[in-house]
């Protein structure tokens, strides 16, 4: 992963080695060691066909509440994820393994019961992952999950507030 | 408490107003660039546009266990690298690799270049059984194992000796053990697609192994594994899985356990689930794995032809005593049993490895701290060591996912100068504007951190 930055200016094999230190700020100096950019590691790919602007792509409206208990009104395209949903309205849902069902970090709470039950179970595998989510309830859903659909137009989902007793392996505090 | 914040805050305070720039950099160093220290990274680069992040790693890679404990079946586990190099490429962070806390550059030293120094290092040692035996060929820590097939540079001289025996028992029931168990057991054309290190895959592909006990010293109701893990090595191809029913007996504490404990109750419905499974059409060469419950490593058996390589185990049986509300303790019951084998892996839990001039709770085996804030010993008149701060294994003790540094980087970064804030005054200063400054200060200071 780290690279250092070759310089390939001169045909002479020496120069070719030089690391290139020619930044003009002293930041850009270390960068020759450091990770170049490179595009193939940007994050989530956006399902959303609605670039090109002429069809009507329908939408539902989904409400992100955060652990300071402030509150964002999104719309969210039927078909997309509620993690996809979050990352395109930078709200700060984490989504370590980027959907992958290999992590716990985009739980969701659904904050009310209607729509928790609307929802389709969880799999094993979900639920394999929700064991170890921090701060799990009766109604929490891995967001890359849920999957915005008509009838959960209006759901509001709370991020969980990170718990001071996150006690390690994803301990339960409620009984469940 | 405040009075020591104050004290605190005044020398940082003090060490950032000294200088004639405007709006100093607070310069942060991360030692460590597993997820503990990426994490850690990440949130003081948001908490503060003053932040100047240094990672420092050992190893010329970054990642830490994502790297190197991560499973390499386990690809989507690694996916958070993404995320980690994205931290890396920050403008306001630097990595720097091959650099060596304690060889390379001493803790004093980083603390006199950095305004606030983090500990994320983990913990590259392991726990010991303390028995007889322990030194014995053929005993290997399950951390060795697992950084050998994952291509460690620390690891690849191992050579573990897979051929000449049949039999290895696994002591411990956590994702580690299970990890290391499945790699022995998967059938090798599964794990050649995989980024398995190549010498491991090699040495896997003539291995003779068959037999595989996992040995835990309580019942299947405290077992420390997750259900994925569990799920996954229970469906290992042509796989036979055998757990005794007997074992499957639940005490009154036990389901009071299980009821108010999610993971361990789906373990306990997994585990009981095998136990009563028809076994399957035993084939030709098939490998086994064996659940052993209640059983403590008594010591290890000497081979009697191969002299100093181990053969056996002696385990004393256990039974459980209750010890406190939903806690349980394995005790010795005097009647033992032994277990023949040709290689023992021990995974009972990692430890973490002191520096110098770190203060360290060798009971724990972590760095003695406060919510992160390390303490200057673990007496109860410990004080805060000004600008240094643990995060991960190194603060909590060698157990939890890749996820649980999360919430452990913001606790440490919450707790650190990034929560105070101050607006950086940008005088040159003498020993009395010093004073007036910090006069100003901490009346200041006073407000915000009450």
């Amino acid at each position: 992963m780290c690279r250092a930055g070759y310089s390939r200016t001169t045909p002479n094999h020496y120069d070719c080695l030089q690391p290139s230190f020619q930044q003009s700020s002293l930041f850009n100096l270390y960068k020759g060691a450091m990770f170049k950019k490179h595009n193939f590691l940007s994050t989530t790919t956006s399902n959303n066909t609605a670039e090109d602007g002429s069809e009507e792509i329908e939408t539902i409206s989904v409400t992100f509440v955060d652990k300071d208990g402030e509150e964002k009104l999104i719309k969210v395209p039927i078909g997309m994820s509620m993690l996809e949903a979050a990352h395109e309205n930078d709200i700060e849902l984490e989504g370590a393994c980027e959907g992958s069902l290999a992590c716990s970090t985009c739980h969701v709470i659904v904050m009310d019961v209607e729509y928790y039950n609307k929802l389709e179970d969880p799999t094993d595998e979900e639920n394999d992952m929700l064991d170890l989510a921090f701060g799990l309830c009766e109604t929490s859903r891995l967001g890359c999950q849920v999957i915005a659909t008509r009838e959960l137009d209006g759901v509001r989902l709370a991020l969980p507030a990170a718990t001071r007793n996150f006690a390690v392996d994803g301990y339960v505090p409620k009984p469940h | 408490m405040l009075k020591r914040r104050i004290f605190q805050s005044r020398r940082w305070l003090c060490r950032s107003f000294s200088s004639i720039i405007h709006s100093e950099p607070v310069r942060v160093c991360v030692v460590g660039s597993g997820p503990a220290g990426c994490y850690t990274a990440e949130k003081m680069l948001k908490a503060s546009q003053q932040a100047q992040v240094d990672i420092i790693d050992r190893l010329p890679t970054p990642f830490g266990l994502v790297r190197s404990g991560v499973a390499p079946d386990h690809p989507e586990t690694k996916i958070v690298v993404n995320q980690f190099s994205r931290v890396a490429q920050h403008e306001r962070c630097s990595f720097f690799g091959n650099v060596t806390l304690g060889s390379n550059v001493s803790l004093a030293e980083l603390r006199k270049l950095y305004h606030v120094v983090v500990l994320a290092y983990g913990a590259e040692s392991d726990r010991s059984l303390g028995i007889p035996g322990e030194n014995l060929k053929g005993i290997l820590s399950a951390r060795e194992f697992v950084w050998w097939y994952n291509g460690h540079p620390d690891g690849r001289n191992l050579d573990p000796d897979l051929k000449s025996i049949d039999t290895a028992v696994i002591l411990g029931q956590g994702n580690v053990a299970l990890d290391v168990a499945r790699i022995l057991l998967r059938p090798t054309t599964e794990l050649a697609t995989t980024d398995i290190a190549s010498h491991a895959l090699s040495t896997l592909e003539e291995s003779s192994i068959r037999v595989v006990y996992l040995v835990g010293r309580r019942g299947p109701a405290q077992a420390a594994c997750t259900a994925k893990e569990l799920r996954e090595v229970l469906g290992i191809k042509n796989l036979d899985v055998s757990i005794q029913e007997s074992d499957l007996h639940l005490t009154p504490t036990d389901e009071e356990e299980l009821k108010s404990n999610r993971i361990h109750r789906r373990i306990f419905e997994l585990l009981s689930k095998a136990a009563t499974s028809r076994p399957i059409h035993a084939g030709l060469n098939q490998r086994q794995l064996r659940f052993v419950f209640f059983r403590k490593p008594d010591s290890f058996q000497e081979s009697k032809d191969s002299t100093g390589h181990v053969s056996g185990v002696l385990f004393e049986k256990t039974v459980l005593k209750g010890v406190g509300p939903g806690k349980q303790i394995a005790v010795g019951t005097g009647e033992f049993e032994d277990l023949k084998c040709g290689m023992v892996l021990k995974s009972i839990g990692y430890k973490s490895v002191p520096v110098d001039g770190l203060p360290f709770d060798h009971k724990k085996g972590i760095v003695p701290n406060d919510k992160g804030r390390v303490l200057s010993d673990t007496s109860d008149t410990a004080v805060l060591e000004e600008g240094l701060y643990v995060c991960g294994w190194l603060k909590r003790g060698p157990t939890g996912i890749v996820a649980t540094n999360l919430y452990c980087a913001e606790e440490t970064v919450c707790i650190s100068p990034f929560s105070i804030h101050i607006i950086p005054i940008t005088v040159k200063l003498t020993e009395v504007a010093n004073h007036t400054v910090f006069m100003f200060a901490s009346e200041f200071l006073k407000l915000s951190l009450s």
